[in-house]
């Protein structure tokens, strides 16, 4: 990762675009290149690897002799689909950024600076839910606008900024809560997050499912999610082609910081309260979702269903391993590793694609 | 002088230059010879660089030149020929980097300096670097900067950010790296012959300014250092030096004491044909009304150029390196903000300091840029996605992007572009460098512009390619679009434009029309043009 203010997120983690195919060979290997359009195994391997992965990682839990009792029942699944909702919001919040070139890393503490104000708006000022919320969904996209602000006006780092604001948002937590954790959130919004099931299964799983749906149909099916795209992956093109890069830029940074506070409102929701740093924590879930994410459904862009795959498969895991006994030590590797080897994984996928086409 | 008649070995040398014992040659070149697949790139080339004079090296680009810098340099490889250096015959190829043992050193273009470090640090980076030091002495490394830059009359501060600096004293200080490191490595071999390659060092200099360099250059030469100069400017090599070789389509056709030439011969020399009469022909009146009126555009190197396209007319803009005239397409874009200037296309004006791509866009502008990979099209991404994104308003209907109809469309504009293969599912990266420009003029094409900007259209195409690109270019002028194409191909530009505006350092210096279209009498303009 450089860097540089040019360095862009790749959805294989890397900050470069890719090379020119090697123009005096062009024709003999477009001619190959047209080979890649019939679904071979490998490539049907790659796009739905992560599927299989998972379904593998089900299988083995529910043969297990140590966890064939506890994993496979209902009441575990719909945990497994409910508690984890937050993760799933904030990735895919931070997809959006991603996707148009810049990296989020605000959002962790964003999420919790929602969940607090929540908290202590509607427990400590005895505020009403609803205002609650639309103060902390009003935060997130200060977060967001704030970022922007930086990264296009002074055009810094978009991690460089990130870091720095989401440290501010994680302090001003601290001090609107006096590091306390708040507990007590209005049993309204608890009962609408993690109470109420449909088909047993807490109505969050289906707010981030519904948050799923939009975002592939805004980025597959309306003009916004191409220009994004095209952002993402060549400033120059985008710009020459009439885009206002800035404006979409700064889009997206907003658009993260809302979704971001809904996290953090779902969270206040899911454990009826908010703890100063708890949230800090999802930061590299959401991180190691989206990356491996984009390893799979559409390889090499980040996508929302692939997002909610990689989610899904990274806490089944862990949860796995949990009944199994393990300590919470597990998460930590889980989520690093995840991030890591999606990173790799996306290279050789390249590399191979990069061969099929003759890169 | 006849071009071309040599008489190689002997007593004197290739170009007649009589070669005393105590002047013998610091550079000898003997029928040096280099292919590159097919073409010829080098043909038995010779030359001698004597001690203390600057020795001109001209040609048109592809003449051979760069060819011969970079075999010296060490990166190309010889397929036949010999060099001798201070009369030691050097063994070939040269490893790179060799030069420098050799008492050889080079200032490119582009001077290679890094412009967030000092002047010092940029002086003494490789000295710096490279030896095993434990401590550097910034002090003392200061004081030998200034003495070192005393010798030369100037006065730079090392401290100072070489971003800092004019465009000349960049151009001073990579010069005078260049020397010192020339003058160590040939203090190692027991001589101060060195010798010091410029290429093009005055390209992007302000005219007044170049006196500074060349007093540079004399004091070098002075000091019995052989110095070969590359440029285009033929004020310039009639200033500086003393010899000139020229080269043509990889031959020497010639050697010249300058104090014995002209401007004339030099041209001739370089373009290889007889032209009569190289000032301006009566042009014949344009019957269509201009469609595109720039007027007092200013930026980058432009200075207040003004001029009109007509419709259904393709209009070329050239120059020699550092003539600005490459900067028109973006300017009038408003890919890069002009400081000044009006914009008038089709009726509707347009104030070029405060023009976006968009608000081009919208007034009917198209720019290809030169850089496909860059500016163009996004190669990781399928071909449909980057033919459709200027137009993607087309396929919103109900709710959502027509996927189905994008495919057609992009297929049909690939077929009709004749890009192959026409597959509009392909990344954009995978196609050659022609189907890539075919696809990104395609993608322009399809929004009927009424004024379409070319940068560099077939630069990194292939022959084939090259035809189709142009004839489409003219068919699109046919159907009603003006085009402007900046190019410093002038085969290409003579085969695509009907009028061409030569440019000077900024400004425009002559043009072009009619039956004066020719690659050659666009040559011979732009080598002239500095003269008036």
């Amino acid at each position: 990762m450089t860097m540089e203010s040019e360095g862009t997120p790749a959805a294989d983690g890397t900050a470069t675009e890719v090379g020119a195919v090697d123009e005096a060979e062009g024709l003999e290997k477009t001619v190959r290149g047209r080979r890649i359009r019939a679904p071979r195994i490998s490539t049907l391997l790659g796009q739905y690897g992560l599927l299989i992965a998972w379904a593998i990682v089900v299988l083995f839990f529910t043969l297990l002799p140590g966890t064939s009792q506890t994993f496979p029942t209902a009441g575990n699944f719909a945990t497994i689909l409910g508690s984890q909702a937050v993760i799933v919001i904030l990735t895919l919040g931070l997809l959006v950024p991603l996707t148009a070139g810049d990296y989020d890393l605000s959002v962790g503490f964003t999420l919790t600076l929602a969940a607090m104000l929540v908290a202590v708006l509607n427990v400590q000022h005895h505020w009403p839910i609803v205002l609650a919320i639309l103060v902390a969904l009003g935060a997130g996209a200060m977060v967001g606008l704030v970022n922007g602000a930086f990264i296009l006006f002074f055009r810094i780092d978009s991690i460089i900024v990130t870091l720095g604001t989401g440290t501010f948002a994680g302090g001003l937590v601290l001090l609107i809560s006096g590091s306390n954790t708040i507990s007590g959130v209005s049993a309204n919004l608890v009962d609408w997050v993690i109470v109420n099931r449909l088909f047993g299964i807490p109505l969050e799983f289906y707010y981030g499912l519904l948050l799923c749906l939009v975002m592939w149909y805004v980025f597959e099916l309306t003009p916004l999610g191409r220009r994004l795209l095209f952002v993402g992956r060549g400033r120059n093109v985008a710009r020459l082609s009439g885009i206002n890069v800035n404006r979409v830029r700064l889009g997206a940074l907003v658009t993260s910081g809302m979704v971001s506070a809904v996290a953090g409102v779902a969270y206040a929701g899911t454990t009826g309260a908010a703890d100063p740093t708890s949230g800090t924590q999802l930061l590299l879930p959401a991180f190691a979702a989206a990356f491996l994410g984009a390893t799979t459904i559409a390889p090499g862009r980040f996508n929302p269903v692939g997002c909610l795959v990689a989610v899904y498969f990274l806490v089944t895991g862990i949860t796995g391993f949990q009944l199994l006994g393990a300590q919470s030590y597990v998460q930590s590797l889980f989520y690093g590793g995840a991030l890591v080897i999606a990173v790799a994984l996306s290279q050789i996928a390249r590399r191979r694609q990069a061969l099929d086409t003759g890169g | 002088m006849t071009p071309g008649k040599e008489t190689p070995g002997g007593r004197s040398g290739p170009d007649g230059a009589t070669i005393s014992p105590e002047r013998a040659p610091i550079l000898t070149v003997r029928g040096l010879s280099k292919s590159f697949g097919g073409t010829r790139a080098l043909v038995d080339v010779s030359l001698d660089v004597l001690p203390g004079e600057v020795h001109g090296l001209l040609g048109e680009n592809g003449s051979g030149k760069s060819t011969l810098i970079k075999i010296l340099a060490g990166y190309h490889a010889p397929d036949a020929g010999e060099i001798r250096i201070r009369s030691t015959p050097v063994k070939l190829p040269l490893a790179p980097g060799q030069f420098r043992r050799l008492g050889m050193d080079f200032v490119h273009q582009d001077l290679g300096l890094i412009p967030s470090l000092t002047v010092l640090e940029n002086l003494r980076v490789g000295d710096l670097a490279g030896r095993g030091r434990l401590y550097i002495s910034w002090k003392r490394e200061r004081l030998m900067a200034r003495r070192t830059f005393q010798r030369y009359g100037l006065d730079l501060d090392p401290r100072a950010r070489v971003a800092e600096l004019s465009a000349v004293e960049r151009a001073l200080l990579a010069i005078v790296r260049a020397v010192e490191g020339m003058r160590r490595s040939s203090a190692q071999a027991h001589t101060e012959q060195g010798l010091l390659f410029l290429d093009e060092p005055t390209a992007f200099l302000p005219r007044d300014q170049v006196d500074r360099l060349f007093a540079l250059v004399r004091q070098i030469a002075r000091s019995n250092a052989g110095v070969v100069f590359v440029s285009h400017d033929l004020d310039e090599v009639m200033a500086i030096t003393d010899r000139v070789t020229v080269l043509r389509n990889g031959r020497r056709v010639g050697s010249v004491r300058t104090a014995q030439t002209s401007h004339g011969e030099l041209v001739h020399l370089i373009v290889g044909r007889e032209l009569q009469g190289v000032e301006e022909l009566p042009r014949e009146p344009r019957r269509e009304r201009p469609l595109v009126c720039v007027r007092e555009l200013c930026g980058g190197q432009l200075q207040r150029t003004s001029f009109e396209v007509h419709e259904h007319e393709v209009l070329g803009l050239t120059g020699l390196v550092g003539a600005g005239y490459e900067e028109i397409p973006y300017l009038l874009f408003g890919a890069r903000t002009a400081t000044a200037g009006e914009l008038e296309v089709d009726g509707r004006s347009l104030r070029l300091d405060s023009l976006t791509p968009s608000r081009a866009i919208a007034a009917g502008i198209g720019l290809i840029p030169a850089d496909r990979q860059r500016d163009g099209s996004v190669g990781s991404l399928s071909t449909t996605d980057n033919l459709t994104l200027p137009v993607l308003r087309n396929y919103f209907r109900r709710l959502a992007l027509s996927w189905s109809l994008m495919r057609r469309d992009a297929h049909r504009l690939m077929s009709a572009f004749d890009v192959r293969p026409p597959d509009p599912a392909l990344p954009y990266a995978a196609l050659s460098g022609g189907n890539q420009q075919k696809v990104v003029l395609a993608k322009w094409l399809q929004t009927r512009p009424r004024l379409l900007l070319l940068h560099e259209p077939t630069q990194g195409v292939d022959v084939g390619a090259r035809q189709r690109i142009t004839r489409l270019v003219r068919e699109a002028a046919a159907a009603g679009t003006a085009v402007v194409c900046a190019s410093a191909d002038h085969e290409q530009v003579a085969a695509l434009c009907d009028r061409v505006l030569i440019f000077t350092r900024g400004r425009l210096a002559g043009e072009l029309a009619g039956d004066e279209v020719t690659k050659e009498r666009i040559t011979a303009r732009c080598l002239m043009a500095g003269q008036g």
